[in-house]
């Protein structure tokens, strides 16, 4: 009997294993060596010097430069957070509140653009905006232009492929919340005299915040760490921080700079979602899975 | 004056619009006859189609994508389904650190689990390889397959293992006969889930992958940087078609196969 509790103590160790040793080999290790590898320094014959060197460090730190474009990446990421989120709460709130049977379908709809690939629907903006693309071909058939304008290839179109791409992000996690509160809230709300809208304000939207602070973490944390979006939709100045790691890592070879890079992007984006668990807890991210 | 309500309806298909003309504009691109494969539509043709299954370098693409999805899917399932058995099915000490532990690798920026990964096996001198992009994509979709095979396994009873076990079948016995077929349909789940992460990735596969080596997403990516060739629509097309028809197949033939049971079970 002491063997078989021991043994039932043993199992769910048994069942983790696999999964624990592939993260801590394939993640853990791999962050702690980038954490010491930013402290070792390139030199000029490609080689590593191994030992504890602050260069790195200086320069991502000190330069004006990495300032400056990790302060267009927050930016960039902020106003994509903000536009899904005021865009995204009404769809959220359309389908969750919805009497139509058609719920179910649109619901999947949502699903949908998860399973489309992320690099086409940034790359479909091309068609729509590009000089020989649907806006132009529109404009210039209307005789409002007559030559085609660009209207790819800035900050703006980088937050308009990031708002596209994360926009399901918000749409589902805002749903998720929406669609647990009891409707007889707001209906007690409205027979105690509140208007529609004074309901939505008072006992919707604070029950909902839990699934917007949710969409908005997802959104910015996934904004901020791309750089996919803003080499095909930005323009040569509109490089993002995680442009700058692939340019050290890919390009330049120059390995314990960009350790040191990754690591800036890390802490930051870490920040945010500590603080984020510390008053939220994962779980209501886990719950768009349900 | 409208009602706000169907101001909210006319925004939802607005913004739904907002989510699907793009892409139904690349589908209607691949299919146009023009010769530069951009507007104005000129008519119905499968060229780029056939221009597509010409080159070599897509379809070789298509083949790494492939291979690539269905060994991360197999891998990460396993271990994704058996990490969730023990979520759900135990209590041990620990297990806030362990849930938390299990979707590190979707807190973590993409683009620093890809330099963390591609430095370290480096250091090991393990150079870039399919190896290494396999390593990476089981990683990354690891918490995924977690996260949806534990919602789904929650809500599986468990007096029917129970019962098992008292009509004397072994806890090994009961999990091939009891409990894996109740599992089944979010194990499945998963294991597509992981298929479409790996399939579609292109964060990650960039960094790690070996000069030479493409996977579907970064021949389009290498195609758009190099010049807009109206090929890339099609293939684009190729991949919504193929990644949306995946789950709708697979949810028919779990309908399919749930009918049978309750059919034979009558």
């Amino acid at each position: 009997m002491a063997a078989d509790v021991a043994g039932a103590r043993r199992t769910p160790w048994v069942l983790l294993s696999p999964s624990l040793a592939t993260i801590s080999l394939l993640l853990i290790v791999p962050m702690l060596f980038i954490v010491v590898y930013s402290f070792w320094l390139r030199t000029a014959t490609g080689a590593d010097q191994v030992g504890f060197y602050l260069d790195n460090w200086i320069e991502v730190l000190g330069d004006r430069f990495y300032r400056d474009i990790l302060f267009q990446t927050f930016l960039i990421a902020f106003y994509t957070t903000v536009i899904c989120a005021l865009v995204g709460y009404i769809p959220a709130y359309f389908v969750a509140n919805t009497r139509m049977k058609s719920k179910a379908f649109l619901l999947l709809l949502l699903m949908l653009p998860f399973w489309i690939s992320y690099i086409i629907r940034t790359m479909s903006w091309i068609n729509i905006l590009g000089t020989s693309g649907a806006l132009n071909t529109l404009l210039i058939s209307m005789g409002i232009i007559d030559d085609p304008i660009q209207m790819l290839y800035n900050q703006q179109t980088v937050v308009l492929g990031l708002v596209h791409y994360l926009l399901p992000f918000m749409i589902l996690n805002v749903y998720v919340s929406l669609d647990g509160i009891d409707k007889n809230l707001t209906e007690a709300a409205q027979s105690l005299g509140c208007t529609g809208f004074q309901a939505f304000r008072e006992v919707t939207l604070p029950l909902s915040l839990p699934g917007l602070a949710a969409g908005s973490l997802l959104c910015f944390v996934l904004a901020a760490g791309t750089y996919i979006t803003p080499i095909v939709l930005g323009g040569p100045r509109d490089a993002m921080f995680a442009n700058l790691v692939f340019e050290a890592i890919v390009t330049q070879l120059n390995w314990p700079l960009g350790s040191a890079l990754s690591l800036v992007l890390l802490a930051l984006l870490g920040a945010l979602v500590v603080i984020y668990t510390r008053y939220l807890g994962i779980d209501q991210i886990a719950k768009s899975f349900k | 004056m409208m009602s706000g309500w169907s101001v909210i309806r006319i925004a939802t298909i607005l913004v739904y619009l907002f989510l699907f003309a793009p892409v139904a504009v690349v589908i209607l691109l691949a299919f146009n006859a023009n010769q530069f494969g951009s507007f104005p539509i000129e008519g119905f043709s499968f060229r780029w189609f056939e221009a597509l299954w010409n080159n070599d370098a897509i379809v070789r693409a298509f083949k790494t994508s492939l291979l690539l999805g269905v060994l991360t899917a197999a891998i990460s399932t396993t271990l994704g389904t058996l990490a969730a058995l023990a979520m759900v099915r135990y209590d041990f000490p620990g297990k806030r650190t362990i849930s938390t532990l299990l979707v590190a690798p979707i807190l973590i920026p993409e683009v620093v689990l890809a330099v963390a990964l591609l430095l370290f096996l480096q250091f090991l001198a393990m150079p870039k390889s399919f190896g290494l992009l396999l390593m990476g994509h089981v990683v990354f979709t690891l918490p995924f397959v977690v996260l949806v095979v534990q919602a789904r396994l929650v809500s599986i009873r468990r007096d029917v293992e129970e019962a098992a076990m008292s009509l004397g079948a072994t806890p090994v016995q009961t999990f091939f006969e009891v409990t894996l077929p109740l599992m089944l349909p979010a194990v499945m789940a998963g294991m597509l889930f992981a298929f479409t992460i790996s399939f579609d990735d292109i964060t990650g596969t960039l960094f790690w992958k070996p000069g030479g080596v493409e996977t579907v997403p970064t021949q389009i990516f290498a195609m758009l940087r190099n010049s807009i060739s109206p090929e890339i629509n099609a293939l684009g097309a190729v991949m919504v078609i193929f990644t949306i028809a995946l789950p709708l197949v697979a949810a028919s033939i779990a309908r399919v196969m749930a009918m049978r049971k309750a059919g034979a079970s009558k």
